[in-house]
């Protein structure tokens, strides 16, 4: 009974919100628990301990499932020891909407700050990778879902911008819910921004490298992500527009299992590679082995 | 709709399920929008005790000689006095959506001299939820592309209410590169939803779609100019709004998500549209004031759908205008200042 009254709600929901949703806080985190245990695979439901996930980068021993990375520790993971610097660090996102729906997003941000010690939900600086130079742009999911706001796109453009004055290719982790309704229509424009930042880095020639972590998806997706030069996914990694829930909820199609995986996603000659956590580093390096190796003629 | 509601075992809903696009007019004693007027009302008097409270320190302070700080106050009274309630807001979004409103198609018909349809993406299919085609405004070819919703149920489903595939983005890219061969401006017209969220589209790679048609428009070195005449729904209408002239019809809006969508994800209740709505803030005023729209075109009282040549008369005026600023520049210099000013768009602290 229980179940039935839900669904019957649900049915409302999705005629009253005919419409896409990009922007997204709490898409891709796992549907069937509540709250899930950050530690817990939602795949096979092991359970690790916080040291034996860090042994393994975060990758669930039994079913290969990767957990969402914090930035620093993606850039821990890529990065050759003691060679990223920074760059921006102290921009911070500011309320031009006054926007205030049970919480005002000025608190969210602060609680978000608190959880993650970034100032928003990306990090850009630069480094080496497998002592090659380049420019990293990280983005953590841990704040507010990845949500691209004014920050993010920001961040993002002086990413593309310092890679273009500094001569180094960019290489950008994403891992984003989309755009962040609490800024409205501004988040919305960073679509645009992003895409005309890599537009100059295209135009300059500076090799961009895009690396999909889960989840990657709606206004993060459908702008810069999209537009790498080379797009490497994550295993698993769920990479879609529209979020599994909003395509069931609008369509009432029977979604395939693997919806928006990477998998398909390869298979459908989306991104360009699949390649497992732990060899991620060795891949990046050759990669960009090959982008610095044009002499120019 | 009705007919699909199972009365048994099922609690009967007392709530009767109403389409967003059927949006009956005086119908608001049903207990959702009186709810949704409550809402609306503890925002009205959030900013309204602000602006007493504001008014009392501005009277404390007269004759206390700072002057320079009561008229700050006194504009920051007068701007949360001429801020729209949550009631106006709503009427607003309604209105854009409004069945009766004139579509892409409909403006064509009157906006243009001579208009050819072109169809498919030149690859698999022709999406009919976006229109692309050639014709001759003010004398001279231009290329439109739009978005297109339809009149009846046939129509709409057709057309998936506007919501274009990668298809329908690929047939736009085509467009605005025959439109950059021919040196013919682009004249787009905005009114989704948002992108098609289905199996096949995802397949299809909507969003890479989305992102290379924004990067088709930024590269452009013709003069474009876009106009939202509904639903500006998010990455779908930003795909194709790219341009060197943005504008909103009064009655437009313009937003990075639904107000029903952000209600269900903030307030877990898509019934809440109407709070969302008031914090989203998707009217074009405030997108004008946020710097992303750069003008606002009329419409004739009461909105477009009263009296659709009107609205087509004032939409053209205002395209013309828009385009004549655009052609003033070299196309070079155009393609960076639109590249730049949709670069400088976002707010922060430094």
């Amino acid at each position: 009974m229980q179940a039935g009254l839900r669904r019957e709600t649900h049915v409302e929901c999705r005629v009253v919100s005919g419409r896409v949703d990009v922007s997204v806080e709490n898409r891709g985190t796992p549907e069937s628990s509540g709250v899930a245990d950050p530690n817990t695979c939602p795949i096979c439901h092991s359970h690790y301990r916080d040291d034996e996930l860090e042994q393994t980068l975060r990758v669930c021993q039994h079913c290969g499932y990767h957990f969402p990375l914090h930035a620093r520790e993606r850039i821990t993971l890529l990065v050759d020891a003691g060679t990223f610097i920074e760059d921006d660090r102290d921009l911070r996102s500011s309320n031009p909407l006054r926007f205030f729906d049970v919480r005002p997003y000025e608190e969210r941000l602060a609680e978000a700050e608190v959880r993650t010690g970034l100032g928003d939900a990306i990090v850009v600086g630069q480094g080496k990778v497998e002592r090659r130079d380049c420019q990293l742009a990280v983005m953590d999911f841990f704040f507010m879902g990845g949500s691209m706001g004014s920050v993010v796109g920001e961040k993002l453009a002086r990413a593309c911008e310092h890679s273009i004055e500094r001569g180094l290719p960019l290489v950008c982790v994403t891992g984003s819910g989309g755009a962040r309704m609490q800024e409205g229509i501004l988040a919305l424009m960073q679509m645009p921004k992003t895409v005309c930042a890599v537009d100059a880095l295209r135009e300059s020639g500076t090799a961009f490298i895009v690396v999909m972590a889960h989840p990657t998806t709606g206004g993060v997706l459908a702008s810069f992500a999209s537009l790498g030069d080379v797009i490497v996914a994550e295993p698993g990694a769920l990479l879609s527009f529209a979020g599994p829930r909003v395509v069931q909820q609008i369509t009432r199609e029977k979604l395939p299992e693997d919806f928006g995986m990477s998998e398909p996603n390869l298979r459908f000659g989306h991104i360009d590679a699949i390649v497992a956590r732990g060899d991620l580093r060795p891949f990046l390096g050759r990669l960009l082995a090959l982008f610095s190796a044009s002499d120019g003629r | 709709m009705a007919a699909r509601v199972k009365r048994f075992p099922w609690p009967v809903l007392t709530v009767p399920i109403r389409s967003v696009l059927v949006v009956a007019k005086g119908d608001v004693t049903d207990d959702r929008s009186e709810r949704a007027r409550g809402a609306g009302l503890t925002e009205q008097l959030r900013l309204r005790e602000r602006a007493a409270k504001l008014n009392e320190l501005a009277r404390q302070l007269r004759g206390v000689g700072v002057s320079g700080e009561l008229e700050r106050l006194q504009r920051q009274i007068e701007r949360i006095e001429a801020e729209p309630t949550a009631d106006e807001l709503w009427q607003t979004v309604e209105l854009a959506r409004h069945p009766d409103r004139p579509y892409t198609l409909d403006y064509v018909e009157r906006m243009l001299d001579e208009f050819i349809e072109l169809h498919g993406d030149r690859s698999n299919m022709d999406d009919s939820a976006v229109i692309a085609g050639l014709g001759s405004f003010d004398g001279r070819s231009v290329v439109v592309i739009g978005h297109q919703k339809g009149r009846d149920i046939h129509e709409r489903t057709r057309r998936r209410f506007g919501m274009a595939s990668p298809e329908g983005y690929r047939k736009a890219i085509r467009a605005m590169e025959l439109a950059e061969r021919h040196r013919f401006p682009v004249i787009v017209l905005v009114d989704t939803p948002g992108a098609y969220p289905g199996v096949e589209a995802e397949q299809h790679g909507q969003a890479g779609w989305v992102s290379r048609s924004q990067l088709a428009m930024a590269r452009l070195r013709v003069p474009t100019v876009a106009c939202v005449i509904g639903e500006g729904g998010s990455g779908g209408a930003v795909a194709i709004a790219l341009a060197d002239r943005v504008l909103m019809q009064e009655n437009s809006i313009y937003s990075v998500i639904s107000p029903e969508g952000c209600a269900s994800i903030l307030w877990r209740d898509a019934k809440e549209a109407k709070k969302a709505a008031a914090a989203l803030k998707p009217d074009a005023r405030h997108c004008l004031e946020l710097g992303v729209i750069d003008g606002i075109v009329p419409e004739p009282p009461g909105g477009a759908h009263e009296d659709w040549d009107a609205a087509a008369r004032l939409l053209a005026n205002c395209l013309r205008a828009a385009l004549a600023e655009a052609e003033a520049a070299d196309p070079d210099v155009r393609r960076r200042e639109r590249r730049l000013k949709f670069r400088s768009m976002g707010v922060y602290a430094d």
